[in-house]
């Protein structure tokens, strides 16, 4: 993709020099940010980049002067606006300048947005409280800002409320809302992170094309590596508060420097399927024949809408053998998956497994059957009861089946060990253990039932980048140890590539296509997939493949 | 990378004597569990073994009667010569056991009511139909009846204060179940074959726990309000027994000479329930803040 | 929007079922025999054998209910033993003080709550929040009559400013004598009811506070005062006015003691007349009475839900 050359770096918009956040003590470092240095040029898009707890929102709300200056306290150093230092200013300054000069988007729309205000009189508000415009030039204005955006039919969409439009729009209602102004800066917060992948490129384009058209200086807050590949022109990498490494976005993307860069980088998994070997014919582990899901929402006193959640669906999963769900929110792959674990009873279609279809069985008929497949769940911070070891929670289910504690322990012990933990951290509390160690756990958790079948249910998708690559390697380690048939479900069609041996795409409920993953990325057949593919933000960047 | 060439052992910073410590902190940080302790266990100690070293509280001496509160009578006489400070004491413990017994049973009644209604689907709707239908009944009324229809004693009084109140606690032991119930840490339980009483017992019920202490508390106190106002009047425990409603039911008529009657009582009924309450508050803000945000 | 309107109004069916045969069941199922101990210490036989026969005792369970339900449905709320007259004349009779009372309360109490609870929650940890809390807590904790007589005490024996008590109808009256006697009754039982609001308001407050969206609101710069007025308020304007709802239940009780202090011929009086006087059908009439009124209520709240947000489906 062709980037500018960056050589030369135009007018300054916001200069950051020196900045240091001190965290509220009892925390566990002093500073939030420290001594980080960048600047955001005219007409430039600069990537903040960095895993959880970086300081990257830190930074940008700082700018903003959007943080609680009693927990987090700005100790040193300038945030300058086109000049002006922001952190010497008072509120009422800062108030007159957040809207006008400087303006912000954030992660999920839906809550950014006032639930019980229209949403053209949300972005009129902006415009209520920095000009002196009439109210209908106010509603002109509006209009033609919703306009800008490619929002359809602004009139329209100028009465409706946030529940009543898509995430997509709804990010396109507070875009329209920050430019309002037209500021010279736009701090985007992780502004695509909650959006689907089709949704995400529209906006990215959007966020292109306006800051091209209007030569805003865009501050861009993200995690994801295919985003930065995406839009940056100079990218800044954060890790622990402070920055590691910046430059143009070519370079750091093409030859990072600094080894944490390194490893986030060849983190990020290729969407080229790698080389897997010709599946052999297997005994079936799981078979799903016909399988629907509708959910009624009816009462008694008034007629319900019928939501088809999964139609229709046939898949097949062989001993040893991995088969990737994807599609995005709303296209009844988790439906599907908790249909199978019956966390939620199917209304139709056979689910066979140890050659008993368990659709319809009552919870005491199905209960031998539960222990055949297993479940790990996306969020590591709740798939464990707070209140119980680590230990009871690894021999609940050998225990539900027979085993006596001693045998379960000892079975707990060893699964720590092939998922890479200490034995002897049975006895602690799932508080005292890291995202990525909490998933481990939980695959141990299903594995001690010796599961035919394990599903993952976006099992890496809370996870930052480089503990993702830890954690699907365990997971495909232990399918092959133990000849699991493995369902992975997953939005993120690059993890996809890397550990399906075939993929099956779902689109509102319906199966739209299946077939080895190979052949699906480079022959995408149906029309959603390719637009699947086509969306894969970074999908025409070669990550630099170091270590 | 391989998972032995990068192994991800567990170091927990966090040390078990270290985490006690800091709960005491938490506490020591919440005074109001501290303030409300203290104050309640003077007045548990005043009902438990005041009335050792009072005067007699039904012992007639219609000679004083309607004395001012000086000398001999602390808190004054009523009007049939009764020392109100030997009342008010003994009083204590009418109020305090109701209080007690009020909150144990109703939130004993309402944990399992609530748990069934939050789990069992077809009787959820039953269930709480009813609790809407005895919600909307006035507790101060459905008590009234309940006592006019059985006849005024300590088991009626507490049986007509917990009824009203079992609503509250289903309500909102229901509500923790529905939110628990979906945690991925209960449905893998439900997926690792583990039977219903026993995922009640192990991941649902202590999730209830503390916005139970904390309900208790408030129930305690708003129950003593209520034994006070069915004393005030008139359904109450007769005033043989002395309570706090009922020696200032009997205060009225001469309140405006003689409004010690009421006062003294009313004093103690108050510090009392201050105390349940301010110590309500606390637990609240130490052992919930979740729910601290919405109460 | 007529559907929602409609389906919500049936909903309310079964609950007033289920009220009414909780009642019901209530005088069969007592133990020990109810009659005997409504007729009193000192009653003949031929004294219980009446009040049995007033209160249907005699007859089959079925038979009576459906007696009951079926006078219910017309509107009737029973007759009292000793005056013979019909349970809705006497609410006829009582019922303006009452409602006034409860009225002035309502209003008072939510001038003074709302912008408390919502001041207390701007300024969460300041003395003022301190204060609200300290007094909300406070207000949880004292009897209504206590208060009541403290009132009586200093404003009207020491101070002799109002009358001590009683009531005068405004239209009978006039407002002034109306309201100098409707301030102390309705001081008294405000402050339980403002405890309430007040908490409710705050919590609520401080929760919308935390939104994103109120975040968005100081990103575009607005003031404090419009963040606080126009994004917090109006979400929190749901729960508050549930609590309002509920807390009508707390009133009920406020006031049948409220009424006694006062000396207040309302229901509330009603209700302790008929205590007193063992008038067993009064108090359910009374409670039916109170409780239809309070599911009405909150039905009314249940459908002004739309007002406040949007996405509340019809």
């Amino acid at each position: 993709m062709a980037k500018k050359a960056q050589n030369k770096r135009p007018e300054t918009v916001l200069e950051i020099k020196g900045l240091s956040v001190t965290l509220p003590e009892g925390a566990d470092r002093e500073y939030a940010i420290q001594d980080i240095s960048f600047t955001v040029g005219k007409g430039e898009i600069v990537c903040v980049v960095g895993e959880s707890g970086s300081g990257k929102s830190v930074t940008a709300h700082t700018v903003m002067g959007l943080i609680p200056r009693k927990d987090l306290t700005p100790v040193a150093g300038q945030a300058l606006l086109s000049g002006e230092d922001l952190l010497v200013k008072s509120e009422a300054e800062l108030r007159q300048l957040r809207g006008e000069r400087m303006a912000m988007i954030f992660q999920e729309p839906m809550t950014a947005l006032n639930p019980v205000m229209k949403v053209g009189d949300q972005i009129g508000e902006m415009l209520e409280i920095h000009t002196s415009m009439s109210a209908s030039q106010r509603a002109a204005r509006v209009l033609e800002v919703m306009a800008d955006v490619n929002l359809p039919d602004p009139k329209k969409l100028f009465d409706t409320y946030p529940h009543q439009l898509s995430g997509g729009q709804r990010q396109r209602i507070m875009i329209a809302m920050a430019l309002a102004l037209e500021p010279g800066l736009l701090i985007a917060d992780e502004p695509t992170t909650a959006l689907d992948v089709t949704t995400q490129a529209q906006i990215l384009d959007l966020i292109k094309d306006i800051q091209e058209r209007h030569g805003t200086g865009v501050l861009f807050i993200t995690h994801d590596f295919g985003v930065v590949a995406e839009i940056a022109d100079h990218v800044v990498v954060m890790q622990h508060g402070l920055v590691v490494e910046q430059g143009p976005a070519a370079q750091i993307l093409g030859k990072p420097s600094h080894p944490y860069t390194q490893m986030l980088i060849s983190s990020v998994p290729s969407l080229v399927p790698p080389q897997r070997p010709e599946p052999e014919v297997r005994d079936t582990a799981l078979q799903v024949h016909d399988l629907d899901k509708t959910y009624d929402d009816g009462g008694f006193f008034k007629k319900g809408r019928q939501v088809k959640a999964a139609q229709g669906v046939e898949l097949v999963i062989h001993r040893g053998e991995t088969l990737g769900v994807v599609g995005e929110s709303g296209s009844g792959k988790s439906t599907v998956a908790r249909c199978i674990v019956r966390l939620i009873d199917p209304t139709g279609g056979e689910v066979m497994i140890s050659g008993q279809n368990i659709a319809g069985l009552a919870e005491n008929a199905l209960r031998p059957y539960r222990r055949d497949v297993q479940i790990v769940f996306q969020d590591p911070y709740r798939s464990l009861n707070p209140r119980r070891t680590v230990g009871q929670s690894i021999v609940e289910g050998p225990m539900n089946f027979g085993l006596s504690h001693q045998e379960a322990l000892e079975r707990a012990r060893e699964l720590m060990r092939v998922v890479g933990l200490a034995p002897d951290a049975l006895d602690r509390f799932p508080h005292q253990f890291s995202g990525g160690q909490r998933q481990r756990i939980c695959i141990a958790r299903a594995l001690a039932m010796e599961p035919k079948v394990l599903i993952a249910d976006e099992a890496v998708s809370a996870l930052d980048v480089s503990v993702q690559a830890q954690v699907l390697q365990l997971l495909d380690d232990v399918r092959q140890r133990y000849d699991l048939a493995m369902l992975f479900i997953t939005h993120d069609l690059r993890v996809a590539a890397q550990v399906c041996d075939r993929i099956m795409v779902m689109q509102n409920g319906v199966v739209v296509e299946q077939g080895l993953t190979a052949e699906v990325y480079a022959n995408p057949s149906h029309s959603y997939t390719e637009a699947l593919l086509g969306a894969a933000p970074g999908r025409n960047t070669e990550f630099a493949k170091l270590a | 990378m391989s998972v032995d060439a990068n192994p991800q052992v567990a170091e927990p910073e966090a040390v078990p004597a270290k985490a006690e410590l800091s709960q005491w902190a938490i506490i020591r940080s919440h005074p109001s569990i501290i303030i409300g302790g203290i104050l309640l266990g003077i007045m548990i100690l005043i009902g438990v073994i005041g009335p050792l070293f009072t005067a007699d509280p039904i012992a007639l001496n219609p000679i004083k009667r309607l004395k001012p509160p000086q000398g001999e009578f602390l808190f004054g006489t009523d009007f049939l010569g009764r020392d109100v400070f030997a009342r008010v004491v003994h009083g204590a413990r009418i109020s305090l056991v109701v209080g007690l017994a009020v909150s144990g049973i109703a939130v004993f009644i309402g944990l399992i009511v609530g748990m069934i209604s939050g789990y069992i689907r077809v009787l959820d709707a039953i269930i709480m139909r009813i609790m809407d239908g005895l919600m909307s009944i006035p507790a101060i009324l459905l008590a009234i009846a309940l006592i006019s229809l059985s006849g005024a004693t300590l088991t009626t009084v507490v049986i007509a204060i917990v009824v009203p109140e079992v609503p509250r606690v289903v309500r909102l032991v229901r509500s923790v179940v529905l939110t628990v119930r979906e945690e991925p840490y209960v449905e893998a339980a439900i997926a690792a074959g583990t039977k219903l009483p026993l995922i009640l017992y192990r991941h649902i019920l202590p999730n209830t726990i503390a916005p139970m202490i904390v309900q208790a508390t408030y129930i305690c106190g708003s129950a003593m309000l209520t034994e006070s106002i069915l004393g005030f009047l008139g359904a109450g425990i007769p005033p043989e027994i002395p309570s706090w409603g009922n020696i200032m039911a009997e205060g009225r008529t001469y309140f405006q000479l003689s409004p010690w009657i009421i006062f003294y009582p009313g004093i103690a009924l108050a510090v009392t329930v201050l105390s349940v309450n301010i110590l309500g508050d606390g637990l609240r803000d130490t052992l919930d803040p979740r729910i601290a945000r919405k109460m | 929007m007529l559907g929602y309107v409609i389906r919500r109004v049936l909903a309310t069916i079964p609950v007033m079922v289920i009220v009414a045969a909780f009642v019901f069941l209530m005088l069969r199922l007592s133990p020990g025999d109810p009659a005997s101990v409504i007729a009193g210490d000192y009653a003949t036989a031929e004294d219980i054998a009446r009040i049995r026969e007033q209160l249907g005792l005699n007859e089959p369970i079925l038979v009576q209910f459906t007696k009951w339900i079926g006078g219910l449905a017309q509107g009737d709320l029973g007759t009292s033993i000793f005056t013979n007259l019909p349970v809705t004349t006497l609410i006829a009779q009582r019922i303006e003080p009452t409602i006034m009372l409860t009225l002035t309360t309502i209003i008072f109490t939510v001038l003074v709550a709302v912008p408390l609870g919502t001041i207390a929650a701007w300024k969460a940890g300041s003395w003022i929040d301190r204060a609200v809390m300290v007094f909300s807590v406070a207000g949880f904790s004292v009897p209504v009559f206590v208060l009541g007589y403290i009132l009586i005490y200093v404003i009207s024996i020491k101070l002799q400013w109002l009358p001590v008590q009683g009531y005068r109808s405004m239209f009978e009256h006039g407002v002034g004598p109306f309201l100098r006697h409707i301030i102390m009754p309705t001081l008294t039982l405000s402050v339980i009811f403002i405890a309430l609001i007040a908490r409710m308001t705050r919590a609520s407050v401080m929760e919308v506070l935390q939104e994103d969206y109120v975040r968005t609101a100081r990103a575009k710069g607005q003031s404090e005062l419009k963040v606080l007025l126009s994004h917090a308020l109006r979400n929190a304007a749901v729960p508050i006015v549930t609590v309002i709802g509920i807390g009508i239940a707390l009133l009920i009780g406020g006031v049948v003691v409220t009424e006694s202090v006062y000396n207040i011929p309302g229901l509330g009086r009603l209700v302790l007349d008929a205590v007193l006087a063992r008038d067993y059908p009064i108090i359910q009439g009374l409670i039916l009475f109170f409780s239809f009124i309070y599911i009405l209520i909150n039905l009314l709240i249940d459908l002004s839900y739309t007002l406040f947000d949007p996405r509340i489906r019809y």
